[in-house]
């Protein structure tokens, strides 16, 4: 018999080649259907979330403005007042700055360190160039012109917000974020008590969220449980009931709550005229009101998870339980309960983390005290446009999140998982 | 003959067309009563220019402008911003630099509304005011502002620390002339938000100036402070609101185009406009802001003149925004604000 008669076999190094060759084809395919997602995500999810990161440590104000000061400063026992050559430095290096944005860039990076930096930049950038000098001029000289320009040169802190920011990078944002600063000498310490905003605001973040979260819990578990032993017909009707107001805009729903929670409001009026409270109750712009709403917004987050881990709870071993004598509550508790751990865990999760990122319902049903992390990420980008400081709160809001699901998988020790 | 016509039509449209896109600019007010007040004094009579006008509101976020100018795509071609933004966007190069000589004559205006980037489009005052249907007898000074055994009930005022902590000062008896120079000092800040913080349990924030007429006349405070205009727009509607103008802080709101604006000339005609005594009379007869060109106050009457925060009696015991102090001390003070608030 010839070759031909045993292709199979004769050819089996061919054959190899071809499955591996389909095998990589196959997994091409499978990489350039994924592909456009991958572009996807590397494009508004990646890069952003690196370039918020870059950008809540880079400074290049005043190392870009001032090149030749920092330089001079570079030897400063940071007391007291610098050598004149830094003041020298001052007036060459403002002199030379193409552009009054540049030094409107610089002004505004100082006065957010030193409050009063900025006037006194502007001030010394229009009075340049100094009368009567010349690039001869001794450095000595420039000093007592600088002076006689504004005298607040003379005072150390101006120099010190300086000499700190020479670096490219800087850590100060991310440490104002968590109420520590850098001392004179580059320690570490806290800031002043008046000043201490942030730690007490991430704590509030995170209590509300609890609360929330807490809520939903108490309000979604009974009511997935009763969904899953529905028929399949009635659940999905009342399944629609869940997801009507999840599919309504957010900013309806709050509206709907300002008009429900107000003084002159439904729930106020009805419990007057029920006469079981004799003044309007204080419901909006406090926090009942961000609780209430939030828990109402983020309630089909933690049914959903739930109802679809309960689904696929058989009946069956609750009913061996009782039937082996155990009580209803207890069985319920012991047996039912723990099986449902990964919806809850889900659900939890995914609420939590959800709730601390809240911004516009805190924003228009909260007073001063109810603001959360992202109110004052939308400060700081909107009003004081200090986008380092904004984008240091983003990096915290962002830590806090991987953290937690750090926390959630060694506990559970499972992907998340969302049905 | 027909085919003539219609390439002549045709002609004449394709002529028109890119002319009459060029016929319009972007002008970016903070809405409300204000803006209706701007429709009438300024937008409608130079439409009949033959450039049309398309407001756009937004709510003061330098960031927006920021972002345009550094992106170079800006689509704003004129922008009314408040007076602390007008020195920072110029300084930081935001802002297109005016040329005067194609606006007016600078002594025509008051001294307050010329500067590099902006001119001033109008005189506004934050200033305390309650509602006269329930309140018969109102506060005199900040002192009775701050005095809840008098006068019981809510106080409404601005969330943040610009303002507030000047008023704190008066309720505490620093002298008007004083006030700037004691709050640059640490114990005068110190002061301000002790006097705050004795007010705080009664304090309902409001953040958009529509808010506090709401409050007022809903009776949800017994007294707010509030921007002067408004409580002219709610009582043009019939509510009885009153101000009381001891001690309230002016400023100016200014117009600016953003740097690389696309329709510069354009542009600069709007705001020669805007600042032509007929029309800043115009604006003022819409709502009680008083006009930057002092020529337009020859063409007011008595009626108008008296609700207007330039009048020499409501102007008399009147504090000037000072701009320079909040730039310099404007972040720091307010992240201590936060801090104050969030206790």
């Amino acid at each position: 018999m010839s070759a031909a008669a045993l292709p199979g076999i004769a050819d089996t190094r061919g054959l190899q080649q071809q499955l591996a060759r389909a095998d990589r084809h196959r997994k091409w395919r499978a990489f350039s259907l994924t592909l456009p997602l991958l572009i996807f995500l590397l494009l508004t999810f990646l890069i952003p979330i690196a370039a918020l990161l870059k950008r809540a440590v880079e400074n290049p104000e005043v190392a870009n403005a001032l090149p030749r000061t920092v330089a001079a400063l570079q030897d400063w026992d940071r007391s007291g007042t610098p050598t004149p050559e830094a003041y020298a430095g001052i007036v060459r290096d403002l002199g030379a700055l193409p552009d009054s944005s540049d030094a409107g860039a610089l002004a505004r990076r100082l006065n957010s360190a030193v409050p009063g930096a900025r006037s006194l930049v502007m001030n010394t950038f229009k009075g340049l160039p100094l009368e009567g000098t010349s690039a001869a001029t001794p450095a000595a000289d420039l000093k007592t012109k600088l002076l006689a320009l504004d005298e607040r040169w003379g005072e150390t802190k101006y120099w010190l917000a300086i000499a700190k920011n020479g670096a490219r990078w800087t850590p100060d944002y991310l440490l104002t974020s968590v109420d520590l600063r850098r001392d004179a000498q580059g320690s570490v310490e806290r800031v002043d008590p008046e000043q201490r905003v942030f730690g007490r605001i991430l704590l509030r973040t995170f209590e509300i969220s609890t609360i929330v979260t807490l809520w939903c819990l108490v309000l979604g578990y009974p009511l997935a449980y009763w969904l899953s032993t529905l028929s399949e017909r009635r659940a999905n009707v009342l399944m629609i009931l869940v997801l009507v107001p999840f599919w309504t805009s957010i900013l309806v729903r709050v509206c709907a709550w300002i008009v429900l929670l107000q003084s002159e409001g439904l729930v106020n009026h009805a419990l007057i005229n029920l006469h079981l409270i004799n003044q309007p109750l204080a419901l909006l712009f406090n926090r009942v009101g961000v609780i209430v709403s939030m828990t109402h917004i983020l309630l089909p987050f933690m049914i959903l998870p739930l109802y679809s881990v309960m689904k696929s709870v058989p009946p069956t071993y609750l009913r061996a339980a009782v039937s082996l004598g155990s009580p209803p509550l207890a069985a319920f508790f012991r047996v039912y309960v723990p099986q449902t751990y990964p919806g809850i865990g889900a659900g939890v999760l995914l609420v939590f983390i959800l709730a601390i990122g809240y911004y516009v319902t805190p924003a228009l049903l909260g007073g001063p005290e109810d603001q959360m992390l992202s109110y004052y990420i939308a400060q700081y980008t909107n009003v004081t446009v200090n986008w380092g400081m904004a984008c240091a709160l983003g990096a915290l809001l962002l830590a806090a999140t991987l953290v937690l699901y750090a926390i959630y998988r060694r506990v559970t020790k499972t992907e998340l998982s969302l049905g | 003959m027909k085919l003539r016509t219609l390439v002549g039509a045709l002609a004449a449209v394709a002529v028109a067309l890119p002319a009459l896109a060029q016929q319009q600019i972007t002008v970016v007010n903070f809405g409300g009563a204000n803006a209706n007040a701007q429709k009438k004094g300024f937008y409608e009579p130079f439409e009949k220019t033959g450039t049309k006008v398309v407001p756009v509101e937004y709510n003061g976020e330098q960031a927006k402008i920021k972002a345009m100018v550094e992106t170079k795509k800006v689509t704003w071609d004129v922008v009314e911003v408040e007076s602390p933004d007008v020195a920072r966007g110029c300084d930081e190069g935001l802002f297109e630099k005016l040329d005067y000589s194609k606006i007016g004559n600078k002594a025509d205006f008051n001294p307050a509304a010329i500067s590099d980037c902006g001119i001033g489009i109008f005189v506004w005052s934050t200033v305390m005011a309650y509602n006269g249907d329930k309140l018969k007898d109102g506060p005199k000074t900040w002192a009775d502002f701050w005095d809840t055994k008098k006068f019981p009930g809510k106080r409404g005022l601005r969330k943040g620390a610009r303002y507030n902590l000047e008023f704190a000062l008066m309720a505490d008896g620093v002298k008007t002339a004083d006030i700037y120079k004691t709050l640059a000092t640490k114990e005068g800040a110190e002061r301000a938000f002790k006097k705050l913080t004795e007010l705080k349990p009664n304090i309902q924030w409001w953040e958009a100036g529509a808010q506090p007429p709401q409050f007022l006349v809903a009776g949800d405070v017994a007294m707010s402070t509030v921007y002067n205009g408004r409580i002219d727009a709610a009582n043009r509607e019939g509510k009885n609101l009153k101000i009381t103008w001891v001690g309230g802080i002016y400023d100016l709101d200014y117009w600016v185009i953003p740097k690389g604006a696309p329709n510069k000339d354009a542009s600069l005609k709007f705001i020669a406009f805007a600042s032509s005594p007929d029309a800043q009379a115009e604006y003022a007869k819409n709502i009680a802001y008083g006009p930057t060109n002092n020529k337009a106050l020859a063409k007011l009457d008595a009626k108008v003149l008296e609700n207007l925060p330039t009048s020499p009696t409501n102007s008399k015991d009147a504090l000037q925004f000072n701009l320079k102090f909040w730039a310099d001390q404007g972040e720091e003070l307010e992240k201590r604000f936060s801090a104050w608030a969030t206790n």
